[in-house]
């Protein structure tokens, strides 16, 4: 009895060596729309294998992970919102940020299109259809990456969104186009997202393809000046990693639900 | 870091400047879970009445059922109503989703079962010759059941103090069948919810402490009514 116990004990010891000899691993706060397309399911584990670094990830709104990176709670941040990230930058909370890649949003809404935008070429003149028909379009209302971008986009319309027809749902993306399709909306929505769930919803994609609905992805160290106990080399090497060919070509390649998704801007 | 004391503060600054999106967030926080206490109350102990004062085959089951309600989440409350209410499920005709009277019946639904197992244990305390008494000296029914209710009101205060305590606080149901709309279904649990996500924690706080002086203030109340409801020495 007594025997076991000390060879419990000692398992137990061994075990913790082990665990405290492990490498720390990568804090990286990310947006929901970024962890809900896939694409981070290929990509760490490929950067795992070459570089031995783990990632955990952490998947909220935009703001919350660049809060998360000025407190020193991550290591790094993956987000998509451009004004932003120039901000976090020049407060000095981040550093070595690189734009990697892109995506693009679309306008999704009722399969009747009342507002009738769906071949509409510019996306200003669209959002002035929605408008202008007083037809309900739900926002996200909650300071993210895709808010933002939809008040950039009343912006470039000279539109003051406000009335009735105007919903702040303040939710994450899925919710807010469950709640597009409930209310028979309009909708903006990152297109790795409408891929997961339009088969949920009974709704359209009716607009897209304007260069103002691109949607660039960067990604930012957190500065080791401002934080010093920040994970700063292994933030370095994933920077460095999803610049470099192998990662610019695995995210050339990814598909969601059969299309290919984002496109690689570092590619030579 | 943003400290918690300069958040706290922050978070006094627009609670006593009047900010006014902070005071209509309260306020609808207010009107809809006052509403749905309302609608749910009577229902709620009459049932508890029955359950303590007539027996039944299927009585303590059903009590059973109640006590075990207690603990749903309130998640699971806003799923169901969700299914029933979407534009493709049985009840999608009536347009409910993402309205006020959506979160009411979210709310209503999660505070009955807290009502029937508080009042119920309330009028199991009471004294069933009150009851006897009051039908043999000629009193209606109705009249007989006020009487017990008077007999009983401090513990039934209780079960209404404690069942708004539970909606006035819950997020889960609220967030689904409201959808947390600026001006119309975003209550106090769902803004903190949003301000959290958004980093804004200063907001989130003070939304936090009206919640606490509300249950504080409750409390206090609840306090008071059941002191006086003391056994004479």
């Amino acid at each position: 009895m007594y025997k076991k116990i000390r060879l419990l004990f000692s398992l137990c010891l061994l075990w913790s060596l082990a665990i405290a000899v492990q490498a720390a691993p990568l804090r990286m706060a990310t947006t929901t729309s970024t962890q809900n397309s896939g694409l981070l399911d290929i990509l760490l584990p490929a950067f795992q294998k070459q570089t031995g670094v783990e990632v955990h990830v952490i998947a909220v709104g935009t703001g919350k992970a660049l809060k998360m990176g000025r407190d020193g709670d991550v290591d790094v941040v993956m987000v998509h919102a451009v004004a932003a990230e120039e901000k976090f930058v020049a407060e000095g909370f981040g550093t070595d940020r690189v734009q990697f890649m892109y995506n693009d949003f679309v306008i999704v809404g009722p399969n009747n299109d009342p507002a009738a935008i769906k071949g509409v070429k510019s996306v200003t003149e669209a959002m002035t259809k929605i408008q202008g028909s007083q037809s309900k379009f739900i926002s996200r209302g909650d300071d993210s990456g895709t808010h933002k971008k939809e008040q950039a986009l009343w912006q470039a319309a000279n539109i003051q969104p406000d009335g009735n027809w105007y919903i702040e749902a303040g939710q994450g993306m899925g919710k807010v186009l469950q709640m597009a399709s409930e209310l028979d909306g309009y909708t903006l929505i990152d297109r790795g997202t409408w891929l997961a769930y339009k088969g949920k919803v009974d709704m359209s994609l009716l607009n897209e393809g304007d260069n103002q609905l691109s949607n660039p992805y960067g990604v930012i160290a957190v500065n080791p000046a401002k934080h010093p106990d920040t994970n700063y080399a292994d933030a370095k090497k994933l920077i460095d990693w999803v610049s470099s060919q192998d990662g610019q070509e695995l995210i050339r390649d990814y598909r969601l639900h059969g299309e290919p998704l984002f496109i690689p801007l570092l590619l030579k | 870091m943003e400290s918690l004391s300069a958040a706290s503060y922050q978070a006094l600054y627009l609670l006593f400047t009047g900010d006014s999106s902070l005071w209509t967030i309260i306020g609808i926080s207010f009107s809809v879970s006052v509403r749905a206490l309302l609608y749910a109350a009577p229902f709620g102990i009459l049932t508890a009445f029955v359950l303590a004062y007539f027996r039944f085959p299927g009585r303590r089951l059903l009590v059973s059922i109640f006590n075990t309600a207690l603990s749903i989440p309130a998640v699971v409350v806003g799923l169901t109503l969700y299914i029933l209410l979407s534009k493709a499920g049985p009840l999608g005709a009536w347009r409910l989703l993402f309205t006020q009277d959506a979160m009411i019946l979210g709310q209503m639904c999660l505070c009955f079962p807290l009502l029937v197992a508080m009042a119920h244990s309330a009028l199991q305390a009471s004294d069933r010759r009150a009851w006897e008494t009051a039908l043999t000296l000629g009193a209606s029914p109705l009249r007989a059941l006020l009487t017990i209710l008077h007999e009983t009101r401090f513990g039934l205060i209780g079960a209404l103090v404690a069942s708004f305590g539970r909606i006035i606080a819950e997020v889960g149901s609220s967030m689904m069948l409201g959808g947390n709309i600026l001006n119309y279904t975003r209550n106090i649990p769902t803004a903190i919810a949003l301000e959290t996500s958004k980093g804004s924690f200063a907001e989130g706080i003070a939304l936090g402490m009206v919640l606490l002086f509300m249950a504080l203030f409750l409390n206090i109340l609840l306090g008071q009514v059941q002191g006086k409801g003391e056994v004479i020495q």
